[in-house]
């Protein structure tokens, strides 16, 4: 990276649930930056943090989910220790977010339009003739037909994939510093995808906007990212530039990722697979929290954890692979 | 094909909604009644035991067909029809359909702890009626979808979104459906899971002979779960057939623009352009073939006529495919 200051940077960033159990830790010591133009991909198994990460970032956490440790900068200033007030107004304007889970961000009783109409006005000096013309253009831009129409819709009368591209236009209305994405193509095909993935890097390359793009789909972050961090039980395991880490990976569980993925090519009767699950958050074994799916796992592994150095190409592992597999 | 080996037969299948702007204003401003016809004429059959996938654009009427097929939606027009099991004592019962939902927010009780709503389905259809079998029944599930069963007395909320995908995938199995309708069971999981998901998805049909109609846009899972696919264009059949075939020998402009754009780890494209071209409405549907508008191979006919499903096995509706 550059020396200019990125535009995100999390530091050591610890979340704990307190709970029944005591308090349980599901983000152990987060670190990374996004610089301006940047795409940051974000990998991992199903409850690894992923969507953690980026709501401990909007300032969206909910409780019994606190913050216990570490900062979150936003071009250069303390964003975490913000009142509740002062964030309230970065999100939306300076950060955006794309929620993993478009229903619960849309208002079931408001027309799309109105929702768009307001945010767009909240955060933009702009007339309602103005905002209005803004909302159909939003709306074009991520690809719904005939926005004239749909924008006197309830939520209800979208598809799936078209209530996500709604969401994704909301998050773009004020055009933010910081695009937080979950998954926001989860729910599209891939022509809707390729549109959507082409409007976020235009917004990257014009506006400098930096995003962080979490997603399951290893070919849009080969196609999308310029890096990818990849997380398990909590923590970020393996971080780099996107090509050296889809095709030369150097922790076995993002090995074990990039096998798992049914190939194009051929239809093969059974999928390669990583046995076991990951481990719940009151049962993190000791040492390397993968040790008991890895197949390289020695004595080492069950007794010290791993750290993440602060390479380029990076792999929290005591034995990692040497990276010409794949 | 004989008629027994054949679980669900639809035909014609049509669903229009209304989304005409309220009367008053449609008077003042002398705006016209608006219909969205999200399923037009709809036909295929889908083979016992087999898995058929339905794929095309968001928007195009997936979810709509399969709200239909469990019957959570009326069609307004043509029939879809399960063909009824045969028992060993010659009576003939209706299969137990079951659908895992696109969206597994929505779909699970947020009051409900997990075990609850595992355990729902098992006490409804009175699967088991002792109550410590049961709860190893849901333990069980809970293993097989690679949750814990500590996770039982848990709320939904307190999962992620692939976890929840998860509970409502174990649901759906605790029902030991016949016939499961899957709306993108594994597009909230990573590919680890995704990959467990599908093999046993896989080994329970060869187990107990499920017939999956499968809905995915991600063509890869598609390729590696389907025996029969068809593809969707503005709420048509564009192109159906074995997936070997469509997969090998793609024929609707469609199907191959689709076979092109998918994102590729081992090759990737990171100039990819999106596919030209308005995504048309199904409001105001484009004449003759929808999909004209963005279609290189596009002749004049193809803006007056809608061109009909044609072949044996594997059948295109296309002008120019079928003329050749
Ligand atoms: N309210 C809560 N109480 C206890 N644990 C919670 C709560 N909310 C989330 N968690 C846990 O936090 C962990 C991280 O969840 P997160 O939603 O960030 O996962 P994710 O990586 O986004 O997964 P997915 O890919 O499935 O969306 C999970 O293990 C989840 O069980
Ligand atoms: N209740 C409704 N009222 C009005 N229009 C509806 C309703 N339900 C669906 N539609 C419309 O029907 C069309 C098809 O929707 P459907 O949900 O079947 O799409 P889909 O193929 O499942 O898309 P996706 O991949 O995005 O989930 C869309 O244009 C949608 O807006
Ligand atoms: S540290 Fe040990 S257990 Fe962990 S991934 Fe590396 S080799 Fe495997
Ligand atoms: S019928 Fe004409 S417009 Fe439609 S897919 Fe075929 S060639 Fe293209
Ligand atoms: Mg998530
Ligand atoms: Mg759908």
């Amino acid at each position: 990276m550059t020396g200019t200051t990125p535009i995100l940077s999390v530091r050591d960033l610890q979340v704990n649930f307190s709970g029944r159990y005591g308090e349980l830790t599901a983000l152990d010591h987060v670190s990374l930056d996004i610089g301006e133009g940047e795409i940051l991909g974000v990998v991992g198994e199903s409850g690894a943090g992923k969507s953690l990460t980026g709501t401990a970032v909007i300032g969206l956490l909910e409780a019994p989910g606190h913050i216990v440790g570490g900062s979150i900068l936003l071009d250069g200033s303390r964003i975490d220790t913000l009142p509740h007030h002062e964030m309230g107004k970065i999100r939306g304007r300076k950060i955006g977010a794309i929620f993993q889970d478009p229903l619960t961000s849309l208002h079931p009783l408001l027309t799309v339009g109105q929702q768009l109409i307001e945010t767009i006005q909240t955060h933009l000096p702009l007339g309602r003739a103005d905002a209005v013309a803004r909302a159909i253009a939003l709306l074009a831009d991520v690809g719904i037909p005939s926005p004239e129409t749909r924008i006197n819709q309830h939520p209800h009368q979208f598809s799936g994939g078209m209530r996500q591209r709604v969401v994704i236009a909301l998050a773009l209305a004020a055009q933010p510093r910081l695009i937080i994405a979950d998954e926001p193509t989860t729910a599209l095909d891939v022509s809707i995808q390729a549109q959507i993935t082409t409007l976020l890097k235009r917004l990257c390359r014009e506006h400098g906007t930096a995003i962080m793009l979490v997603t399951h789909d290893m070919g849009v972050i080969a196609e999308t990212a310029d890096r990818v961090a990849v997380m398990y039980a909590g923590r970020i395991v393996e971080i780099g530039p996107v090509e050296e880490v889809t095709r030369r990976p150097r922790h076995p569980y993002t090995a074990g990722l990039m096998a798992s993925i049914p190939s194009m090519r051929a239809r093969d009767t059974t999928l390669r697979q990583i046995d076991g699950a990951m481990p719940r958050l009151n049962a993190i074994p000791a040492g390397c929290a993968f040790n008991p799916r890895c197949e390289r796992a020695d004595d080492r592994c069950k007794r010290e954890k791993p750290v993440l150095a602060a390479r380029s190409h990076a792999a929290a592992c005591w034995h990692p692979l040497s990276g010409d597999q794949s | 094909m004989i008629g027994t080996n054949i679980a669900l037969t639809v035909a014609k299948a049509t669903c229009h909604f209304d989304v005409s702007a309220p009367w008053l204003t449609r008077f003042l401003k002398r705006e016209p009644r608006r219909i969205l016809k999200a399923v037009q004429d709809v036909s295929f059959t889908v083979r016992r035991g087999s898995t058929f996938s339905i794929v095309g654009e968001s928007g195009c009427g997936k979810s709509t067909l399969a709200r239909m097929i469990v019957k959570l939606q009326s069609p307004t027009g043509g029939r879809l029809d399960f063909t009824p099991l045969e028992q060993a004592d010659g009576t003939r019962v209706p299969p137990r359909v079951q659908m895992i939902f696109q969206d597994p927010y929505a779909s699970l009780n947020p009051r409900w702890h997990v075990g609850e709503i595992i355990a729902e389905p098992i006490r409804e259809l009175k699967l088991i009626d002792n109550e410590a079998a049961i709860q190893a029944r849901v333990d069980e599930l809970l293993t097989t979808v690679g949750l814990s069963p500590t996770d039982a007395s848990r709320y939904p909320h307190a999962f992620s979104g692939g976890q929840r995908q998860r509970i409502s995938i174990a649901r759906a199995l605790a029902t030991q459906a016949d016939i499961l309708v899957c709306d993108e069971p594994t597009s909230a999981l990573d590919v680890s899971v995704q990959a467990q998901i599908l093999n046993l998805m896989r080994r329970l049909q060869q187990q107990f002979g499920l017939t999956y109609i499968f809905i995915s846009h991600n063509l890869s899972v598609v390729r590696h779960m389907s025996d029969d696919i068809a593809i969707m264009y503005l709420g048509r059949i564009v192109e159906t057939g074995p997936a070997d075939l469509i997969f090998s020998d793609p024929r609707h402009p469609y199907t191959r623009l689709l076979l092109d754009t998918i994102p590729d780890v081992e090759n990737p494209n990171r100039s990819r352009q999106p596919m030209s071209g308005e995504v048309p409405s199904p409001i105001t549907p484009p004449s003759g073939c929808a999909f004209h508008p963005r279609c290189k191979a596009a002749i004049a006919a193809c803006r007056s006529q809608q061109p009909q499903l044609e072949g044996e096995v594997h059948q295109t509706a296309c002008h120019v495919v079928c003329a050749d």
